[in-house]
């Protein structure tokens, strides 16, 4: 697939988060919050830097995706609608009973999940064995993975951090969704993860400080990640909960809440002007 | 009469690991930091390219498995039971079970047995804790001959399988012709009085607890029940309608574990009473393996005297 141009990178994301409204309004439940922080961290990685192909969701040499931040399911569904993995419409189903879009990522329900995951501290570790897997099969496929900023005070993101770098994934690139914000506050209020960037690198990671929202500075720390030999790499992304829905914005309590009928044709509209905006 | 030959079951889940891994270039094993312990380290000195030493981090190593088996390779990963099913719990029961992967966890020093390092790594609880696990395999064999089988069966098996070893050497009770099948229950001996079910390190007490009680006339069906989950409740059931009690014999907690199993086959199908060997619901100590058997009642003697009581309950 031809790489996307920054401005049609921006209308898919715009998209993206239309499916993350989408998913939650109709699932009256699930992650807003997170799922906007990171949208345009998957948009990018699903149209722009990934080996995939939609129709062959377990080819043996794809790059692997793991959403540690499982509860951001909502975004990596529109994502993968808005690619081609499954019809847009089906985003609607999110959380129903007999939905192949589960509460959290699950391999076995829906095809082009490359592991369940959900339970925070976990995915990173899956990520690892993955890409040590490829390393032994001499494949050259990449394993991307997307952390939560309060996720990474789980202490198996740690174990896994130190074993990456001792086993030189340099195969593997871990994104921090810095948003700031957690269930209970502040992340610093809560338990500080701070200073994010020094941890990683004294893990010896390659490590990598991107404003998450700039399709620029993703593309520009995912070049780097290639080049980068020997360490894996470990992209700290500066993003904003809720991002690109006013109400919802550095607001922690829309962390795990679904917007109304009301919210929902207000963060409509409000998306849907940012696309006009774009086409005009 | 020749010795008897006493193998930890430990020590035959290290050698097949290197039989299997020379017939079969997808396999890997990874271990914790233990691999003098489980007995992996021979499969990383034969094959050192597929050996992966995740350090003190078992956690980690169960999500790295998982991750390893969706690229293709089918994982044994190794650790002492507490770290696999206690510590792990959590990563085997979300990132390895949930997704039905193709891991095969090697529990070694499971039980009381472990001896002298005490309570803290006797883990009692291991059993119970994978059979709450949907899709779980649970074999727990009884001499290495079965260790051996087990590790061979496990490898074929699509999904994840906990396998639970044992620190002490055992006595050999199985010949090398030995068949082996996954959630087949073994019967060792026909009887009319009574079924004893055992498994583990148990199945050697249970076989001389049926000597002595067919010493005193009191005939005995004796079952080695290496697979915990799937259990094999027809056989359960046939035995309790053929003998009317059952006694249970396992060293694990006598909650969750194959007691348990057994009385959930037998309650709503054909209810008989079973009486339960094993620990106590409490904590292990520490002092020789051997000693601490027959203190916490996992021997011969036990089970005899819980065979007169299962009888006793006989309507």
């Amino acid at each position: 697939m031809e790489k996307l141009s920054k401005i049609e990178l921006a209308k898919v994301a715009c998209n993206v988060r239309k499916g993350i409204i989408e998913g939650t309004f109709n699932a009256k439940s699930g992650h807003p919050g997170g799922s906007l922080s990171m949208t345009e961290i998957v948009t990018y990685l699903y149209f722009n830097e990934m080996n995939i192909d939609p129709t062959q969701p377990v080819k043996a040499d794809r790059d692997r995706f793991v959403l540690s931040k499982g509860h951001a399911a909502p975004a990596l569904y529109s994502v993968m609608a808005q690619r081609g993995y499954f019809p847009i419409e089906e985003l609607k189903t999110l959380r129903k009973v007999d939905s192949r879009l589960q509460g959290h990522p699950s391999m076995h329900y829906l095809p082009g999940i490359d592991i369940s995951s959900g339970s925070l501290g976990q995915g990173i570790s899956a990520a690892c064995g993955m890409a040590l897997g490829g390393k032994l099969k001499g494949a050259d496929f990449r394993v991307y993975t997307v952390l939560g900023d309060g996720e990474i005070e789980e202490g198996q993101v740690w174990e896994a951090a130190m074993y990456a770098a001792a086993k030189k994934l340099d195969n593997l690139v871990a994104f921090v969704d810095n948003n700031n914000l957690q269930i209970d506050g502040t992340v610093d209020e809560v338990n500080s993860p701070y200073p994010i960037p020094e941890k990683f690198a004294a893990f010896g990671w390659n490590v990598i400080e991107i404003d998450g929202h700039s399709f620029d500075e993703i593309e520009s720390a995912l070049n780097n990640a290639r080049e980068c030999k020997g360490k894996p790499t470990a992209i700290i992304a500066t993003t904003i909960k809720g991002k690109g829905i006013s109400f919802m914005e550095n607001q922690v309590n829309w962390h795990g809440a679904a917007p109304n009928a009301e919210q929902y044709e207000i963060a409509m509209n409000e998306l849907n002007a940012v696309l006009a905006g774009m086409e005009g | 009469m020749a010795d008897v030959i006493k193998i930890a079951t430990r020590d035959a889940y290290g050698k097949a690991l290197v039989e299997l891994g020379e017939k079969n270039p997808d396999i890997l094993v990874l271990d914790a930091d233990l691999a003098a312990a489980t007995k992996t380290g021979g499969f990383k000195k034969a094959y050192p390219d597929r050996f992966f030493d995740t350090g003190i981090a078992e956690s980690n190593m169960m999500g790295v498995a998982a991750g390893l088996a969706t690229t293709g390779y089918t994982v044994f990963a190794s650790s002492f039971a507490m770290f696999s099913a206690g510590r792990a719990f959590e990563q085997v029961r979300n990132t390895i079970a949930y997704p039905h992967l193709n891991v095969k966890i090697g529990a070694t020093h499971a039980g009381i047995s472990v001896g002298e390092d005490g309570a803290s790594h006797q883990c009692c609880e291991d059993i119970a804790l994978m059979r709450s696990i949907p899709g779980m395999v649970i074999i727990n064999p009884a001499d290495d001959i079965e260790a051996r089988e087990a590790v061979f069966a496990a490898a074929e098996h699509e999904g994840p399988v906990y396998m639970r070893f044992g620190r002490l050497a055992v006595p050999r009770i199985f010949d090398e012709n030995y068949k082996f099948e996954i959630g087949k229950a073994v019967t060792l001996k026909e009887g009319t009085d009574v079924t004893i079910i055992a498994t583990g390190l148990m199945v050697n007490e249970a076989i001389e607890a049926a000597k002595v009680l067919e010493e005193e006339g009191i005939s005995v069906e004796l079952i080695n029940m290496h697979t915990i989950k799937p259990l094999d409740k027809a056989a359960v059931v046939a035995a309790a309608k053929k003998t009317g009690c059952i006694v249970t014999a396992e060293e694990h907690n006598i909650i969750g574990g194959l007691g348990d199993a057994v009385c959930d086959a037998v309650c709503d199908v054909y209810p008989v009473p079973v009486v339960k060997v094993g620990v106590e619901d409490t904590f292990g100590k520490s002092g020789p393996a051997v000693d601490l058997l027959h203190i916490f009642g996992l021997d011969a003697k036990n089970i005899v005297e819980k065979a007169k009581t299962a009888i006793s309950k006989k309507k």
